[in-house]
């Protein structure tokens, strides 16, 4: 009844795609999906790792041509410098164009407040979803996967959201086969996940294969942190340390970047990407239950804020 | 083909492949407790993971970690303890790596079960040993066979609780092999398990000696994800044209896609569908590296020796290999939406890369899943509806039957307007044909 033994040869075809070579595949099918069918697509770029790979993804789906889509980057205001250097350096090289949504502006202007716990996270959904509205954005690439979050396992390759960028997880599109669905009404846009079925060590294979270039914040590196909540934060002049944290040099790398006051560091000793996917295979926490303070607020953190139109 | 680095190496995790597969059960078949325990004795729930969970449970009043909490992603389903939507699951051996479709079992759900199998190269079907094959299995199997999944594995749960009486599990494995057998389920695998006590599903169990397959890990690590493709039909969809139109790529015309199906060489005569016109394939740049062959599911650029007007939506296939081109499409749908399909109904067709303005022609049929019964003239389709419909297009199509290919073979059908998804459809014959159930048991018995 079963066939497993004649399976096993199959197994070798001279057809098989490595799993990584599945993923690009199917990406680099994403990015040129939207390409095909919407009138002004922005890939949200933070300077992160994701973003960095859909950055490099979506070069290789149009090579020899540039790019068709510009690049957005909502700015906390508590960015690592490093990480904006760089977000320059890249946006000069391939000539992008980047916009950017900044949070302080909108403090300044007294519509958004400074939280009592410092973290400009949550304050970045009003700056994205104005701008996506202000420049008619019709789809916005991120570089959220599903392996992250349990709200985000829920997540489709092409998310609708409404006029408000809302996200509704009980009127979500059935997604078949590679069949996206991108129809959307003026004012409506679409986020679209190209890296939706990466896990975080696809990511950094992927980064090794390719030999790309990362802040250099990814890698181990003396810095002086301080705890909060458990985690090893940057201090400077966002908001810490506070009375009572001290603050020390230690060896540490980051293994997601955000807004300096939520994203935690990790003790490291991994200067070479071999290494980090060595530390990242055998550690037994979660990429952001390790670095990320606001995805701990609530059992429903990551979902509520999706709901508002967070990416 | 896979390019391995010292890194992947390193982390043990060359030149894994990648399967994608679903899960199907009724509700309290223990499908959150399979899931959970391949996540968890596959080592890919990590230690805050399992807290939350614990934390969550305990809030809750319970004692032990529920594994339900793991997957049940959103606040409506913990709060109601049951799954709505299909979530999906990451792991990995360091044989493979796998992506599950985590679909709930509920009968008003089956659009989540088609969602979730569409993808998919295995479907799990799980039983509870007490109660046996139940109309949400014939269901389960009955979807499956009609998104041609190539491989199905039938888990029989709960061995633990009929005293893991080898009996029990063949009676079940015959009856469920001999109805997914008459559906054309090319390969079924039978298992007997306890997703509680972990017999069979990562390590063998020590109960049940009698058995001698695979555990279902091992099953999904072994299990073929690729086919032999020389026989395949070739199709290109454009999805895209690119032209640099640089001082350094002034010519530079390329037809951007992925290969839907079957293999291309540099040199081959291909026709552009529907314009009928042919070229030969000058060149193929594999994501910015030239290649004399390529093979689904590479995304590719094809670069032809004639420049002739393509544009997205055309379909590219080997002169000679051409599937009919007609606007007329008899297919099966499943209907995902809340509002019901009709007779008449305008609609948007979306096959591969190419959106076309349709009429609902005829609804001939309505299926019952549970008998495989026929109801005639239904009038409409309603969500989770199974049905025979005639759709007639504004421009000519090419498709082919889901049979020979489930990626040029299928369509979705899309509200022109609000854009929601109507319904999956699948062109040509619904099932395989029929096996002889009696045959198959007796000439192959079984091996267990």
């Amino acid at each position: 009844m079963t066939t497993v033994a004649a399976v096993s040869e199959e197994t070798d075809s001279p057809y098989a795609l490595s799993h990584l070579d599945a993923l690009e595949s199917e990406a680099v099918h994403i990015f040129r999906e939207v390409a095909g069918e919407f009138e002004r697509p922005v890939i949200l770029f933070s300077g992160g790792k994701d973003s960095i790979v859909m950055l490099h993804l979506a070069l290789k789906a149009f090579a020899p041509a540039p790019i068709p889509f510009s690049l957005l980057h909502v700015d906390t205001g508590h960015n690592f410098p490093e990480v904006l250097a760089y977000r320059d350096r890249v946006v000069a090289e391939h000539g992008l164009r980047l916009h950017v949504a900044h949070v302080q502006d909108y403090i300044d202007r007294g519509v958004l407040k400074e939280r009592p716990d410092g973290t400009r996270n949550p304050l970045q959904t009003v700056p994205l979803t104005e701008k996506i509205q202000a420049e008619k954005f019709d789809a916005v690439f991120g570089g959220g996967r599903r392996d992250e979050e349990k709200a985000r396992a829920k997540e489709r390759v092409f998310s609708l959201r409404d006029e408000f960028s809302q996200w509704d997880p009980r009127r979500q599109r059935p997604e078949l086969w590679q069949l996206y669905n991108g129809r959307h009404a003026p004012g409506e846009h679409v986020r679209v996940f190209p890296l939706s079925n990466w896990t975080e060590l696809d990511v950094w294979q992927y980064i090794a294969r390719e030999n790309i270039d990362l802040p250099e914040i990814y890698y181990a590196h003396e810095r002086p942190v301080f705890s909060r909540n458990g985690m090893w934060l940057t201090a400077g002049e966002w908001g810490g340390p506070k009375e009572g944290e001290t603050v020390e040099t230690r060896l540490i790398r980051y293994r997601t970047v955000g807004d300096m006051s939520c994203t935690g560091a990790v003790d490291s000793d991994a200067t070479t990407i071999e290494k980090v996917i060595v530390e990242i295979a055998a550690s037994r926490l979660t990429e952001r239950g390790a670095t990320r303070a606001d995805d701990k607020m609530s059992e429903a953190a990551m979902e509520d804020r999706k709901r508002e139109g967070y990416f | 083909m896979s390019t391995t680095t010292a890194a992947e190496e390193l982390a043990g995790l060359s030149a894994t492949t990648l399967l994608r597969f679903a899960t199907a059960g009724s509700v309290d078949d223990g499908k959150s407790t399979l899931v959970g325990r391949l996540l968890h004795d596959s080592k890919s729930v990590l230690t805050d993971q399992l807290e939350a969970v614990e934390h969550a449970s305990r809030s809750r009043g319970s004692a032990e970690p529920d594994l339900a909490l793991l997957t049940d992603g959103l606040r409506a389903e913990r709060e109601q303890g049951i799954t709505i939507d299909v979530a999906y699951r990451y792991f990995a051996t360091p044989r493979r790596r796998f992506i599950l479709a985590d679909t709930p079992g509920h009968v008003q759900y089956t659009r989540n079960m088609v969602t979730g199998a569409s993808t998919a190269d295995l479907a799990v079907v799980l039983v509870d040993a007490r109660n046996g094959v139940i109309e949400q299995t014939r269901r389960h199997a009955a979807v499956a066979a009609l998104l041609r999944v190539p491989h199905v594995v039938l888990a029989v749960n709960k061995m633990d609780l009929v005293e893991y009486k080898e009996s029990v599990f063949a009676a079940i494995a015959e009856e469920f092999t001999a109805y997914a057998g008459h559906l054309g389920v090319p390969e079924i695998t039978a298992i007997p398990i306890s997703a509680l006590a972990g017999d069979n599903v990562v390590e063998p169990s020590a109960n049940m000696d009698w058995y001698g397959g695979p555990t279902v890990l091992e099953h999904l690590e072994t299990v073929p994800v690729s086919h032999d493709l020389t026989s395949c039909h070739a199709r290109l969809p454009v999805q895209y044209v690119i032209r640099p139109q640089t001082a350094e790529h002034p010519d530079y015309r390329g037809y951007a896609g992925q290969i839907a199906a079957g293999t291309f060489r540099v040199g081959e005569s291909v026709t552009v569908l529907p314009s009928g016109r042919t070229s030969k394939i000058a060149g193929i740049d594999l994501l910015g590296q030239a290649v004399d062959v390529a093979w689904t599911p590479q995304s590719i650029t094809l670069l032809l020796e004639d420049d002739i007007d393509i544009s997205r939506g055309d379909l590219i296939v080997p002169s000679g290999d051409a599937p009919a081109t007609s606007q007329d499409v008899e297919a099966t749908v499943c209907h995902v939406a809340d509002t019901p399909l009709t007779v008449g109904q305008r609609v948007l067709l979306k096959h591969t890369t190419r959106t076309v303005k349709a009429i609902v022609k005829e609804i001939p049929s309505r299926l019952t899943l549970d008998d495989l019964s026929q109801h005639p003239d239904p009038g409409q389709l309603v969500a989770n509806d199974i049905g025979l419909v005639k759709v007639r297009t504004a421009e000519p199509l090419a498709l082919d039957s889901y049979a020979d290919s489930r990626r040029t073979g299928s369509f979705l059908l899309i509200d022109p307007a609000d854009g929601t998804t109507l319904a999956a459809g699948m062109a040509g014959e619904s099932f395989a044909s029929a096996e002889d159930p009696k045959s198959l048991v007796d000439d192959e018995g079984w091996d267990f």
